[in-house]
């Protein structure tokens, strides 16, 4: 089996730390949706997490849960979601897209059906936030047969018990939730994450990315000296919320809020 | 997915739930990693006293002294014979303090969370029935009360959400979603991501991550264990059938769990029909919904061809939920429960009916139950008995009984 996209970015990068900016797909539409992803990849993305709207989002702060109320006020669906990953394609064979999200819309579909779709889009990987890896086999082993990564959460609350066994399950990388809270949360302790980050890579050889509660260059600068990857979620939806109806603005300000945090992370690893 | 096809005949409630919380397919832990060591511990701690004597005693004492059980099983003479056929029973869960079944589970989990140390409980609510429960044993031990319900739901069951800050509660308005019961559960669970370690999250029905569908359904079980005794005492028999409504389904559980593996009794849950299933404004995942996942477990569920929840509709805010308890999922896939929908007009009807011939006003959600009774009974003989499970009190409907009748307060 060839590496996987996800894998591939990784390998390259080096010392350099891969930055995984979130948008929730359909928001306010597709078409801004697909748009938003280029501006991303301009800006300095690795991999690009894209939501599935979701009635209800149970692990995600206003600003997602506000987001996913927009996009499904277009009845955005996990198949049309798909088929923009499938777009996004057409001119971009590099960046990485991950799908993030809730089981049910895939439960509806089929586990069969979903990563065979997903495959074909060109998706790499899918994390669902309500299916812990005990629930997860079945859903791991279709992805697996269409050489899809399964991600999974890692939290301040995983005892060292389940966290080998999770980090076995899981590929591509592992998503360490830096707090004790929904997305968009603001307590945030810098210290606390480096060192629990390094507790995860003496256990295991899977890249971390580290995510929740990361609002700006400083913190994400400051994450990337532990973390191999940083993810950004409610802080660039807020713009997409704020200006999507604007789309000059909205680029403008995508492009520079993800591109301060490229560039930040990148001096604090000349400096590091 | 495959449905369950499991025999119901014998070793059903030894066998089910798995270690995991599975009943056949259903059930299980569909939640984010922050609560996974929660519920974890959760779960230890419910194993360790479900079988612990001095938990099972306390508990038993809390019924008797605080709650008032046993309440009766009461012989509904007249309406038995203007129905013409089987003999009516109701079992009076109206008549425990705070007027409804749910304090049983609410005594149950708040033992619990003292013995584990936690000190702030939340919980959600849909009709503030739940929410008056929590609060009331949340001010009985002492204990901070944080209850989560949706904005419309506030407007709808203002005089619950008095009792709960008059018992010391903080209601917090949900306005998310469709600012109903399922939101207030998302809510509910946020609030638990972020406040893991001092937080005990008391659900009020049979639904959730394991091990709260077996928690709920052992803690209202009480209610089918004390049918069955008076039963014997009255009729010297178990009944033929018992009957109840099916929100969440957790004062069904409680009826219907000591009886499955008698398989000559008939268990029939009675689920809101709202409109009518025909019109898909209703709350029947069972009857015209498809399984899922959702709030922490895999059951049958209101939601569109794409997995989207969808709203739903009841006049009875209490079964006004989108989604039910796995073990009623499973219960009906293996065939042990018929569920079947009575409509907001027939509810209504039987509301009614019982004010006036049993002097008793039940809630609206219990009065699904008596309507499909009404069905039931005229068709079967006069030496048949049917138990209804009278989960709650009315009189926390009258705002919308008198709405509905243009009366204003």
């Amino acid at each position: 089996m060839s590496q996987s996209r996800i894998a591939a970015r990784f390998t390259e990068a080096g010392n350099r730390k891969l930055l995984v900016p979130y948008i929730t797909a359909g928001d306010p539409d597709l078409g801004v949706t697909l748009a938003l992803m280029h501006t991303l990849v301009k800006a300095g993305a690795d991999v690009i997490e894209l939501g599935i709207p979701f009635s209800d989002p149970m692990a995600d702060g206003p600003v997602i849960q506000a987001a996913c109320e927009r996009a499904l006020k277009n009845n955005v669906t996990l198949v049309q979601v798909m088929e923009t990953v499938k777009q996004f394609r057409e001119t971009d064979d590099h960046t990485a897209v991950v799908l993030m999200g809730y089981m049910n819309p895939v439960e509806i579909l089929g586990y069969a059906k979903f990563a065979a779709l997903a495959a074909d889009a060109g998706v790499d990987g899918v994390l669902t936030v309500d299916l812990p890896p005990e629930e997860a086999g079945e859903l791991v082993a279709e992805l697996r047969s269409h050489n899809l990564d399964s991600i999974f959460l890692l939290s301040p609350t995983t005892p060292d018990s389940r966290l080998r066994e999770v980090c076995d399950k899981a590929s591509g990388y592992i998503y360490y939730v830096s707090l004790k809270g929904v997305t968009g949360a603001a307590n945030l302790d810098t210290a606390e994450v480096a060192s629990k980050v390094e507790h995860i890579k003496s256990i295991s050889q899977i890249p971390v990315a580290v995510g929740f509660g990361i609002r700006d260059a400083a913190s994400a600068a400051a994450i990337s000296e532990t973390a191999d990857a940083i993810v950004v979620g409610s802080v660039l939806v807020a713009l997409v919320g704020e200006h999507g109806q604007d789309p000059d603005t909205l680029h403008e300000k995508m492009f520079d809020t993800v591109n301060g945090m490229r560039t930040a992370m990148d001096q604090a690893g000349v400096s590091a | 997915m495959n449905t369950a096809t499991e025999s119901f005949d014998g070793q059903i409630t030894q066998q089910y739930p798995d270690k995991k919380g599975h009943f056949g397919v259903y059930g299980g832990s569909f939640i984010a990693e922050t609560l996974m060591d929660p519920v974890t511990e959760l779960q230890e701690a419910y194993e360790r006293y479900r079988l612990d004597n001095e938990f099972i005693a306390e508990f038993e004492w809390e019924l008797k002294n605080f709650v008032g059980r046993p309440n009766p099983l009461y012989h509904a003479r007249r309406w038995s014979t203007e129905l013409g056929g089987a003999q009516i029973w109701l079992k009076r869960e109206d008549l425990n303090h705070t007027g409804a079944h749910k304090i049983n589970n609410t005594v149950g989990q708040a033992l619990l969370a003292r013995r584990m140390g936690k000190k702030r409980i939340i919980a959600e609510t849909g009709a503030g029935q739940h929410g008056v429960a929590t609060a009331t044993v949340c001010a009985r031990w002492g204990m901070e009360c944080i209850v989560y319900m949706g904005e419309e739901d506030i407007v709808r069951q203002a005089p619950n959400v008095f009792r709960m800050k008059l018992l010391g509660a903080t209601v917090v308005p949900v306005t998310s979603g469709s600012r109903t019961l399922k939101d207030a559960l998302n809510e509910a669970m946020r609030d638990w991501v972020g406040n893991v370690d001092d937080t005990f999250y008391i659900i009020g029905t049979a639904a959730g991550p394991h091990p709260y569908p077996t928690m709920v359904r052992d803690f209202n079980s009480v209610i089918g264990k004390e049918i069955k005794e008076q039963s014997l005492e009255h009729t010297g028999r178990l009944p033929d059938a018992v009957v109840a409504c099916v929100g969440g389904g957790s004062n069904a559980i409680g009826a219907f769990h000591p009886f499955l593996e008698d398989s000559e009794v008939a268990l029939v849950g009675v689920e809101a029909g709202g409109d009518g299933l025909e019109t898909g404004r209703h709350a029947a995942p069972l009857s015209a919904g498809k399984p899922g996942v959702l709030h922490g477990n895999r059951t049958y569920l209101m939601e569109d061809d794409a997995g989207q929840i969808i709203e739903t509709h009841s006049v009875s805010a209490g079964l006004d939920y989108p989604g039910v308890g796995p073990e009623h999922a499973w219960l009906k896939d293996i065939g042990r429960v018929q569920y079947v929908a009575a409509t907001d007009t027939e509810a209504l009807e039987a509301t009614h009916k019982l004010c006036r011939i049993e002097g008793i006003i039940p809630a609206l959600e219990s009065a699904h139950a008596l309507a499909h009774a009404v069905k039931m009974a005229p068709s079967m003989s006069t030496d048949k008995n049917i138990v209804v499970n009278l989960s709650g009190r009315g009189d926390k409907d009258i705002n919308t009984l008198a709405d509905i009748e243009g009366i204003t307060l």
